[in-house]
């Protein structure tokens, strides 16, 4: 499949309003603020591991706020 | 009682207060979905419009421009404007008063209460003790929400029932009755004013203390603001949680195989948790239009009252699969339960904690229950929707 490529979440802070379905699903990859809103911890790069969750964060977020990259 | 003459047509002349909406109102939105997605009546002041699609919901949701918070309950009757910042706030009032609340109700610090949560959960069960019978609604989901607000308000746990009857008159009575809105509201202000001078002379760890030595916009915030979003947190974290808690228990009572399959299975708990969101969201919001516009090729008039009904989006086959059917393990579930846009419901993570330990507790307690033999479970009328009462066997 896409072998070498690595992905990337990304949150939207713009959209992004709380709803909190990324930190629940994906703790690994994002956490809350201190307002409740969304942001990705670290350089939000995707451990093969992680990939499932990873789209499961993108596929429940509400305001289409969490994203995706293949880098 | 009810004098109203029953509906006709739900495209022209719906009624959320007739007694077949409040009962089961979903055959109803898949009719005007498919039919007519933007429902009006004239039962309400300058016209009633709903929403029945998920689509139009959220462009409703997201256009301040043209419909405003500032009336957030459709009525028949219209009260002049009664802020509670920040849900009847429009921008740009809203961020700062919006700001102003969030590191109250962000995740991390809501976790804190889930001890809290858990033992008074456990104590409502265990006065339930070894009974056959119960009311799932009246003996265990309204007391969670008025007993964790209480708690984090700083005000009596026992005055429960003066908040539940705030709560009835505003929300359901108040719909058709607007006489008693605004002594209510009175009612709830000379309350909280009580408050707010108490905690002047002496701090606690509260929410009212909190708001005391807040700043808004740079200044301390004014008493009116402060009661008018007391008020709000009172309102809004009670009946919609108890609806929530007690609809997922209707559910569980109602079909006995996700009833096994998730007291035998924790890992379902979460998905369980928002698919019940999903399916029996319980908050219809409402908007009013200040500038005339068209929402899915439908014309909404000045003045005219919206339903966003948040419910009837989160049923749409046009934005889930199965939308009709309750999948506790739905892993993708993009739903509107909480809103959509800047009024995200405030007391998301808290409604979330107290469902889930409520479940977790009651599953953990009572493996087996079921809707008791000719039942007559009774739903609330108007912007909440859920059981109360909910007479169930246990064992």
């Amino acid at each position: 499949m896409a072998g070498a490529k690595m992905m990337r979440v990304r949150v939207d802070s713009e959209r992004c309003q709380g709803h909190n379905r990324c930190c629940s699903i994906a703790p690994e990859l994002f956490e809350a603020d201190e307002l409740g809103n969304a942001r990705v911890k670290g350089d939000g790069k995707v451990a093969p591991a992680l990939e499932a969750k990873a789209k499961l964060a993108v596929a429940n977020c509400p305001e289409h706020a969490v994203r995706l990259a293949h880098e | 009682m009810n004098k109203r003459a029953p509906v006709q047509d739900w495209a022209s002349d719906f009624d959320h207060r007739d007694p077949r909406w409040v009962e089961n109102p979903y055959p109803i939105w898949d009719e005007l979905r498919s039919r007519c997605p933007v429902a009006h009546s004239e039962r309400f002041q300058d016209g009633a419009y709903f929403a029945s699609r998920y689509a139009e919901v959220r462009e409703i949701a997201y256009d301040s421009e043209h419909f405003s918070s500032r009336r957030v309950i459709v009525r028949e009757t219209k009260v002049p404007p009664q802020p509670a910042p920040p849900i009847t706030s429009d921008p740009p009032e809203h961020t700062p008063a919006r700001k102003l609340l969030l590191p109250a109700f962000a995740p991390q610090v809501i976790a804190r209460l889930e001890p809290r949560t858990r033992a008074l959960c456990r104590e409502l069960l265990d006065a339930i003790g070894e009974a056959k019978t119960c009311d799932g609604a009246v003996d265990y989901a309204q007391h969670i929400p008025v007993r964790l607000i209480a708690h984090m308000l700083g005000v009596p746990e026992k005055d429960g029932d003066l908040f539940r009857r705030w709560i009835h008159l505003v929300l359901e009575v108040g719909i058709s009755d607007e006489s008693v809105i605004l002594p209510t509201l009175k009612e709830m202000s000379i309350y909280f004013a009580t408050e707010i001078k108490r905690r002047g002379e002496k701090r606690g760890e509260d929410l009212i203390s909190f708001l005391l030595d807040a700043k808004l916009d740079g200044q301390p915030v004014s008493e009116t603001h402060m009661i008018g979003t007391l008020r709000l947190l009172l309102i809004a974290g009670i009946d919609t949680t108890w609806s929530g808690i007690g609809a997922s228990l209707w559910h569980l009572a109602t079909h006995p195989e996700d009833r096994r399959r998730l007291a035998a299975d924790a890992s379902l708990m979460p998905t369980a948790i928002e698919e019940f969101l999903r399916a029996y969201a319980p908050v219809t919001m409402a908007r009013e239009v200040v500038k005339e516009t068209t929402v899915g090729g439908c014309p909404f008039k000045e003045k005219g009252q919206v339903l966003l009904s948040f419910p009837a989006a989160n049923r749409d086959p046009a934005m889930f699969a199965d939308a009709d059917k309750v999948l506790i393990d739905r892993a993708e579930n993009r739903h509107a339960a909480f809103g959509l846009g800047r009024h995200r419901c405030l007391g998301s993570n808290l409604a979330r904690l107290e469902m889930t330990v409520a479940i977790e507790e009651w599953l953990a307690r009572f493996p087996e229950f079921r809707l008791a033999d000719g039942a007559k479970v009774t739903w609330s009328e108007g912007t909440v929707r859920g059981p109360r009462r909910l007479p169930l066997v246990l064992g």
